[in-house]
């Protein structure tokens, strides 16, 4: 009964398992198809499971947009992202525990990439800040 | 004639419905009044054929109508009573709750049944309390019915597992249209009632203790305010002194537990008029009994700082000493205890640190602000 978001980078994560890191771009048809049908099980098992709250996919492409004072327009910088971070999108799982939450970004991160071997994606599990509990003293 | 049927019956069809027969039922009727009319016209026609086929269409309407609701009467009332037998004398309820609270099922499973079937809340009122999406609250609800399904009831409940998934429903937050604290406090209640255990009696004690508190426990801008600043005249004082009876009947059945060592705790501080004059020795007392009954370490941290109150903060950090580094609020708890001994640099820092760690906004934003005060001093 807590919340965890299991968030995909582009970039911006810790170094990949040696030989898990050749990109999408270079694998076949089927083991695109088959990481894809991989991820909507995932999916589908936690919504089954009763803990899948929500899930998206955020374009590379990202604008920094900063306030710029009263009556003018919006800075804006970029389409350029600079940071060493992407984010490529998220899961919100509902959960009992922590151990549950790294099981089931473990799942997430098993999906099959070339030769149908697992990818060994880094996720970051973050908590949600939710309500305080009654009992406090 | 079949020129005639055509224009009379929609006239006898509107009539119908407009008398308020539900359309497909309408239909229905004037279809069988334009059978009759088939059969006996030939005979001789009626002087008004729309009033023949609505007064026939009607009287058809209504045999349907008597049947279905005798058909209706006849299963409900098959459905409803039991099969003739010596009857059983026990509590359903009861029987439900143990059932709800499952050993197989994890503990957000065991909520959710619970509210859905003992508590009566639908899905999408569970769903919205926990903010989850209704489809997934209706998965967990139906998996966990599965669950027990399959497991079957073995042997005796286990009313400590009830209790702790009550409890638990009384401590969760909530962001729907249903209040989880008075839904716990009510099933509390009934258990209670069903069962002469003191220890759902302290728990219902605890919760109504707790309960009570409420309406002090945060600012109308929704920050948090901490025990000792409470505004105790917001403190609701007939269920504190309900909380308070329930409790002196639980103890003198004298089989003490955690939850009536917990509900003792919250009955003194619910009785000191100001912070000030808060019985601590008493509460120190209450939080030895309950280090008997658990080696939970957030007992532990909260016997600090009663300890800090009673022989001061330097024997309240010494005792800190031997709580585990990530026990949640510990970092906070050090930090009250260093401003305390006089030492506002430290705890300054701590506060910060503390504020990171914080499992909640309202948390943060409250340690934040403390960290901000001592920055200044």
């Amino acid at each position: 009964m807590a919340k965890y978001l299991l968030l995909k980078h582009y970039r911006g994560i810790p170094d990949p398992l040696p030989g898990t890191d050749s990109p999408m771009s270079e694998w076949t048809e089927q083991e695109v198809a088959d990481h894809i049908a991989f991820m909507n099980t995932v999916a589908d098992d936690l919504r089954e499971r009763g803990e899948f709250v929500d899930a998206q996919a955020l374009s590379p492409e990202g604008t920094f947009v900063r306030y710029d004072g009263e009556g003018r327009p919006p800075v804006t910088d970029g389409p350029f992202a600079e940071t060493k971070d992407l984010i490529a999108g998220w899961m919100v799982i509902d959960v009992d525990s922590v151990e549950r939450a790294h099981e089931a970004a473990a799942y997430l991160s098993s999906a099959p990439g070339k030769g149908g071997r697992p990818i060994h994606e880094w996720i970051e599990v973050r908590p949600f800040l939710t309500e305080v509990p009654t009992v406090t003293e | 004639m079949d020129d005639l049927l055509k224009v009379v019956g929609p006239q006898a069809l509107g009539v119908l419905v407009r008398r308020g027969v539900d359309f497909a039922a309408a239909e229905d009727a004037v279809q069988e009044a334009l059978l009759e009319a088939v059969r006996r016209w030939p005979d001789g026609e009626p002087d008004d054929p729309v009033g023949w086929l609505v007064t026939v269409a009607w009287r058809k309407h209504l045999d349907v109508v008597r049947a279905e609701s005798a058909r209706r009467r006849r299963e409900l009332r098959d459905h409803v009573e039991p099969a003739p037998g010596p009857a059983q004398q026990q509590d359903d309820t009861l029987l439900l709750l143990f059932l709800c609270c499952h050993p197989a099922l994890t503990p957000s499973s065991a909520v959710a049944l619970t509210l859905r079937a003992v508590g009566g809340l639908t899905t999408r009122q569970i769903a919205s309390a926990y903010l989850v999406p209704e489809a997934t609250m209706a998965q967990r609800i139906s998996r966990a019915k599965r669950t027990v399904a399959a497991e079957g009831v073995s042997g005796p409940g286990d009313l400590g597992r009830v209790l702790r998934v009550l409890y638990l429903i009384f401590n969760e937050g909530y962001g729907g249209d249903v209040d989880l604290a008075a839904e716990a406090i009510r099933l509390t209640r009934q258990l209670s009632a069903a069962t002469s255990d003191p220890e759902a009696a302290g728990l219902l004690a605890l919760t109504l203790l707790h309960h009570a508190r409420r309406g002090s426990r945060f600012t109308p801008a929704g920050a948090l305010v901490p025990l000792a600043e409470q505004d105790r005249a917001l403190w609701d004082t007939d269920l504190i002194a309900e909380g308070v009876a329930v409790l002196q009947r639980a103890l003198a059945r004298d089989r003490l537990g955690e939850f009536q060592c917990q509900a003792a705790i919250a009955a003194l501080h619910a009785d000191a008029p100001t912070a000030g004059e808060t019985d601590w020795p008493q509460v120190l007392d209450w939080y030895d009994e309950l280090t008997t009954f658990t080696d939970s370490p957030v007992v532990a941290l909260n016997r600090v700082v009663a300890l800090a109150q009673v022989d001061g903060p330097r024997v309240g950090l010494r005792a800190l000493e031997a709580v585990p580094d990530d026990v949640p609020r510990r970092t906070a708890v050090a930090a009250y205890l260093h401003a305390r001994a006089g030492d506002l640099r430290t705890a300054g820092r701590l506060y910060a640190e503390a504020a990171r760690q914080a499992a909640s906004v309202a948390e943060r934003d409250h340690l934040t602000r403390q960290a901000a005060r001592l920055h200044g001093a």
